[in-house]
């Protein structure tokens, strides 16, 4: 039966969607949107089994008798979350705890806002390392996509038309910059995506189906 | 003239504004407090106010239309916009209607999303111009149209809409149930081999070898992605060799739910494997829901513990660069697969092995060597091969038809235009 179940559940919820999609009438839509809430309710409750095992895990760092820098993280971990919990709780004038001014707001303008930009702007580096590797010319392929790319940022950049400007009306090089852009880029991208919109049908279909069933553990 | 009129709009306005409660009025006045406003021509009504039905849906909607004021746009131009009144029929003389929903100047239609399925309700639209005052904001004023008739909305037991998506659906569908049935009968499928999952156990090894971790990031999402689903299928094979070469696996995961069933999933593959002495649910734990915070711990991670192989493996998305381009400066073995466009190509860029796409959801199939699932992915080919033939049937009749109509407009070319029967509302 632990099997069994979750198997039954899950070919009727998806029956259901499928059969919303096509029928309009009651009940189907609202059967589609309680699973939903149903969805939002687990993963609300399911919170406290992140958090907790968060706390576990971080304190037993903190905790150990190993002298390694995990042990500061851990306690950086768990100070953070009291901290902003007991603000967030007691001291940001209850359910007013997300009003701008209040001390809740303060900590997630000025601490975690910039925590999060500066990881976001970290990107901008990995992507000048990644561009450098991916666009050696070790390959046929690998040159035509370095020559690809070349010509892309060359048409971006306004210097791209300042030296193509003797080139006919069309031939710019924010023209070639665009017509790349246009047709073999969005060529190999829909190739991609109706490879994938197939692949998440089929296994759809088997997880409804009950044919794929490894989520459950086991094969 | 217009700021004359303005002008004599200006005292009338304001009394008017105090007057009328926000939100609900009374069509059986034609232009509102007419007397105060005498001597300035208020906006023409709307006229031909009608509601309809509105099509494949679940009976909430109707849809109101109307024939535009004659100053909307021409005339005195000063409609700025319509507010559309809603009672029902049969309503006690006098009571007021409730608005609705307020469309701009120009429209002609308005969508009531808001009824209740076999309720008559009848509609008002009313004209609305907007008279400056000096140094203040400028006051609504207001005409009303005469009445819709009744008419109540109903639900819809197909929509007919989605009839394209139908066909594709059984298509595809009974093609794929079509080849399972086959495999199942014991016909051999050919599957070509897809480079990232024969390295699993190659990176596996090499971990094993080095005496360092392995981590593996399901992705950011919850349990209602299937890609999480298909990562967390991945998972339980990386598992399953993992406890069979003794090497040290961990998961740290963004969502509670995808710790919960990542437990289970390596447990399972731990007991398969004969080991489930070995299985350890604390390596598999959470770090937190936020996008960066995740990224900023699972770096943190690889930073100190420098882990032979990496495997991420579900639906990512900024953070995918930021994960893989620091597990390729540790110089770890990277198998990534994902079915986010726009993130491919930073895997293919920082990681050894990608998945790409459908590979992702291939996974199981081609792991498990089951026939039933193989069968499945045969039946993907047929739906790719009948995706094939109409593109290249869309092709030569639009080409056809551009020579034979002498024109590049899609809206022109009629029936030799395919594409349109492919719209899904």
């Amino acid at each position: 039966m632990r099997r069994e179940i979750p198997t039954f559940i899950a070919f009727f919820v998806g029956v259901i969607c499928i059969i919303q999609f096509f029928i309009p009438h009651w009940p189907f839509g609202t059967m589609v949107d309680t699973f939903s809430d149903w969805f939002i309710i687990l993963q609300s409750f399911a919170i406290w089994l992140g958090v907790l095992n968060l706390m576990k895990v971080s304190l037993e760092r903190s905790l150990s008798k190993k002298k390694t820098h995990d042990r500061w993280y851990g306690f950086v971990v768990v100070l953070s979350f009291l901290l902003i919990a007991v603000i967030g709780m007691f001291f940001s004038g209850g359910r007013e705890f997300q009003v701008p001014g209040s001390r809740f707001d303060y900590l997630y303008v000025n601490v975690y806002t910039p925590l999060s930009s500066t990881m976001f702007a970290i990107l901008a580096f990995f992507v000048a390392s990644a561009s450098y590797r991916a666009f050696r010319a070790r390959s046929w392929e690998a040159t035509l996509l370095l020559a690809a790319a070349f010509l892309v940022m060359l048409g971006r950049a306004p210097v791209g038309d300042m030296l193509t400007q003797w080139a006919p009306e069309g031939a710019h090089m924010s023209d070639i910059a665009n017509w790349i852009m246009t047709y073999p880029q969005v060529a190999g991208q829909r190739a991609i995506m109706i490879g994938i919109a197939l692949g998440v049908a089929s296994a759809s279909l088997r997880l409804i189906l009950g044919l794929e069933r490894s989520y459950l553990g086991g094969d | 003239m217009l700021s004359g009129l303005a002008c004599g709009l200006l005292l009338a306005c304001t009394a008017l504004a105090q007057d009328m409660p926000t939100g609900t009025g009374s069509p059986d006045t034609a232009a509102i407090a007419a007397p105060v406003i005498a001597q300035v021509p208020p906006p023409g009504p709307a006229t031909g106010v009608t509601a309809t039905d509105a099509p494949n849906d679940d009976g909430e909607a109707l849809i109101v239309s109307w024939t535009a004021s004659p100053d909307d746009g021409a005339g005195l131009r000063n409609v700025s916009s319509y507010r559309i009144l809603r009672a029902e029929a049969g309503r006690p003389s006098g009571a007021p209607f409730d608005t609705v929903g307020l469309a701009t100047a120009g429209n002609t239609q308005f969508i009531d999303g808001t009824t209740n399925p076999g309720r008559d309700y009848i509609y008002v639209v009313a004209a609305l111009a907007m008279a400056p005052t000096p140094g203040g904001a400028p006051v609504e004023v207001s005409v009303q149209s005469d009445p819709s008739q009744p008419v109540h909305s109903r639900a819809q037991w197909f929509h007919t809409g989605r009839l394209n998506s139908l066909f594709a659906v059984l298509i595809v569908g009974g093609a794929i149930l079509y080849f399972i049935a086959r495999a199942r009968s014991g016909k051999s499928l050919f599957i070509r081999k897809i480079g990232g999952l024969e390295a699993v156990d190659e990176a596996v090894g090499r971990a094993t070898e080095m005496g360092r971790k392995i981590f593996y990031v399901p992705g950011t999402q919850d349990m209602d992605e299937v890609q999480t689903l298909a990562g967390i299928t991945i998972l339980g094979r990386v598992a399953k060799v993992a406890a069979e070469y003794e090497a040290d696996l961990e998961v740290p995961v963004a969502r509670s739910l995808v710790m919960v069933t990542c437990r289970e999933v390596v447990k399972e593959a731990f007991l398969n494997a004969g080991r489930p002495d070995a299985f350890n649910e604390e390596k598999i734990y959470y770090l937190t829901d936020d996008q960066f915070g995740y990224a900023a711990g699972i770096d943190g991670l690889v930073m100190r513990d420098k882990p032979a192989t990496m495997f991420y493996m579900g639906a990512f998305y900024a953070e995918s660069l930021i994960l893989a381009e620091t597990g390729n400066s540790i110089g770890a073995i990277q198998i990534a697969g994902t079915a986010m466009p726009a993130q491919l190509p930073f895997f293919v860029a920082a990681c050894d092995y990608t998945l790409i796409g459908e590979e992702l959801f291939a996974a199981s199939a081609y792991l498990s060597k089951e026939p039933k699932l193989l069968g499945s992915l045969k039946g993907q080919d047929v739906g790719k091969g009948i995706i094939l033939l109409t593109i290249l049937l869309g092709i030569l009749l639009t080409s056809i038809g551009a020579i034979t109509l002498k024109t590049s407009e899609l809206d022109k070319l009629g029936w030799y235009n395919i594409g349109q029967w492919f719209d899904v509302q």
